[in-house]
C-alpha cells in the first residue's frame, strides 16, 4: 500500500472497553501499524481530528460535548464506524432513557442515602448532560457498525482488514456478538 | 401414493397433507429463519419472519399449508434483507439491552441477529417506558423485551390451562398483559413448572435467581447458529394430524 491510512479513535459515552478490546488484536496491532497510522486517539494523545480515512468510536452521546466530538469526527473522517453497544444502541447509559433526567440527578447527588451535603454537579466546565441518550447513527451518518459489548479483539480485527482490504465486512458465527 | 413435493430454494422437500411449508421444510432438514413458529404450537403467523416467496408471491411459510408443485424460494438476498430489518424494528421498538440481559447467548431474536449479520438497529430507538413485573417471588417478567410473539399466551392456554397472558392493544400500543385482578403476576396461579414458563423465546420471562449462570461461550447459541439449531426442535415426523412425538419444547 502506498500511502497509510489515518485512523482516529475515541470514547464518547463509553467506558474504554472498546479501546480495550482493540489493543487485544495484541501483536496483530505491529501488521495493523504497516497499514495504518494514528490521529485523534487516546493512543495519540492528539486532541483534535484531522483528515482521516476511518474513525472509529465507542460510546453513545450522552452529553453536549459528545456531540461536538462526533461531529468532529465526521467532518473528518472519510468511513466513519460506530463500536460497541453504546455506541449503537446507546447501550447501558441509555439504560435512564425512560427515565427523567432531573430526578436521576436528584436521587444520585441528593437524595440517595450516604450522599448526604451533596450536590449536582455545576461547574461550567462540566459538559451538560442530554435529556437523553443516543446511539451515534442517530445524531451522524455512520458507516459501520462493529456490534459487541465490547466486540473481540478477533472481531476488530476481522472487520478491520476486511474493510482495509476493500471488502464488505462481515463478522460471521463467533465474532458477531451484542454482549 | 407417490410421494408430494415442492420446492425450496430448488431443493424438493416432501410433505404430508396438512403440513404447513415450514413444518414440511423443517422436518426435511431445510432451516426456514422464524421467531414466533413453535413446532408444537399452532402457528401464529405474526412476525413475518419466516416469509417466503411462493410462486412469486411473498407469504408466511409458518401458516402456509404445503402443496403440491409450490416453488418456495426463502435464502434469497431480498428475504434476508426483508428478514433483517424486521429484526432491527424488533430492536429499535423495544429495550434490549443484550449486555445486561439473563438471556443473552439464548435468546432467539439475538441469534437471529447474529444469522442475519444484523450489526445495528438502524432506526431511532423508541426506549419505551415499561416498567418490569418483579412481583412474584420466582418468576420476573420484563416488557422490555417482549416481541408479542403469543408463545406464553398459547403455552398458557393450550398447555397449561390457566390463560395467564394475553396481548392487549393495537399496533404500536400491543403489550403483554397478565390475567389477574391487580394485573400482576404474583396473583396468577403461575408456576415454574409450567410450559409457559419454557417457551419464550427472548428474555422476558425469566426464573428469578438463575440468571447468567452459564459461562460465556457455553450458552446454547454461543456453539452454533440458530439456523444449525433449530433444526434440532422441530418435529422430523409428524403424523397426518400434525401431532409429534419427537417435539421438544426449547431450553
Ligand atoms: S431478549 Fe434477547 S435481544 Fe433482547 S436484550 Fe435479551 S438477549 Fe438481547
Ligand atoms: S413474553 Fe415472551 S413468549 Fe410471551 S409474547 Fe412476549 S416474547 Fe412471546
Ligand atoms: S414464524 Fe411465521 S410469522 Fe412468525
Amino acid at each position: 500500500m502506498s500511502k497509510k491510512l489515518r485512523v482516529a479513535t475515541t470514547s464518547l459515552a463509553g467506558c474504554f472497553g472498546c479501546h480495550m478490546s482493540f489493543l487485544d488484536i495484541d501483536e496483530r496491532l505491529f501488521p495493523l501499524l504497516d497499514l495504518v497510522e494514528f490521529d485523534r486517539s487516546p493512543l495519540t494523545d492528539i486532541k483534535h481530528c484531522g483528515p482521516c480515512d476511518i474513525g472509529l468510536i465507542e460510546g453513545g452521546i450522552c452529553n453536549a460535548e459528545n456531540v461536538h466530538v462526533l461531529r468532529e469526527f465526521r467532518k473528518n473522517c472519510k468511513i466513519l464506524i460506530a463500536i460497541g453497544s453504546c455506541a449503537i444502541t446507546g447501550g447501558l447509559p441509555a439504560q435512564r432513557n425512560h427515565l427523567d433526567l432531573g430526578s436521576c440527578l436528584t436521587e444520585v447527588y441528593l437524595t440517595e442515602p450516604g450522599l448526604a451535603h451533596g450536590h449536582i454537579p455545576n461547574d461550567p466546565e462540566l459538559p451538560l448532560p442530554l435529556d437523553k441518550v443516543h446511539p451515534l447513527h442517530e445524531v451522524v451518518k455512520v458507516d459501520y457498525f462493529i456490534p459487541g459489548c465490547p466486540p473481540s479483539g478477533d472481531a476488530i480485527w476481522k472487520f478491520l482488514t476486511d474493510l482495509i482490504a476493500g471488502k464488505t465486512p462481515e463478522l460471521g458465527h463467533g465474532l458477531i456478538k451484542y454482549d | 401414493m407417490s410421494e408430494m413435493t415442492f420446492t425450496l430454494d430448488g431443493e424438493n422437500v416432501p410433505f404430508e397433507p396438512g403440513q404447513t411449508v415450514m413444518q414440511a421444510a423443517l422436518a426435511a432438514g431445510h432451516y426456514v429463519p422464524h421467531l414466533c413458529y413453535h413446532p408444537e404450537f399452532k402457528p401464529h403467523g405474526s412476525c413475518k419472519l419466516c416469509t417466503v416467496k411462493i410462486n412469486g408471491r411473498t407469504a408466511a411459510s409458518c401458516t402456509m399449508p404445503a402443496e403440491a408443485g409450490l416453488q418456495v424460494e426463502s435464502n434469497i438476498e431480498e428475504l434476508n434483507a426483508l428478514r433483517r430489518t424486521l429484526v432491527q424494528m424488533l430492536f429499535a421498538e423495544g429495550n434490549h439491552f443484550c449486555p445486561s440481559c439473563e438471556k443473552s447467548g439464548n435468546c432467539n431474536l439475538q441469534a437471529l441477529g447474529y444469522d442475519l449479520e444484523v450489526h445495528t438497529a438502524g432506526f431511532r430507538h423508541l426506549y419505551p417506558d415499561r416498567p418490569v413485573d418483579a412481583s412474584h417471588p420466582d418468576i420476573l417478567l420484563d416488557f422490555n423485551r417482549c416481541v408479542l410473539c403469543e408463545l406464553c399466551v398459547r403455552a398458557s392456554s393450550e398447555v397449561d390451562g390457566k390463560n395467564i397472558f394475553a396481548l392487549s392493544g393495537r399496533g404500536i400500543n400491543k403489550h403483554l398483559i397478565v390475567n389477574s385482578k391487580s394485573g400482576l403476576l404474583v396473583d396468577t396461579d403461575i408456576a415454574l413448572t409450567d410450559k409457559a414458563m419454557q417457551v419464550c423465546p427472548v428474555g422476558a420471562i425469566l426464573r428469578k435467581r438463575v440468571g447468567f449462570s452459564q459461562p460465556i461461550g457455553e450458552r446454547r447459541y454461543d456453539q452454533r447458529p440458530i439456523s444449525a439449531q433449530a433444526l434440532d426442535d422441530a418435529p422430523r415426523q409428524a403424523d397426518a394430524s400434525g401431532n409429534c412425538a419427537a417435539c421438544e419444547g426449547t431450553p
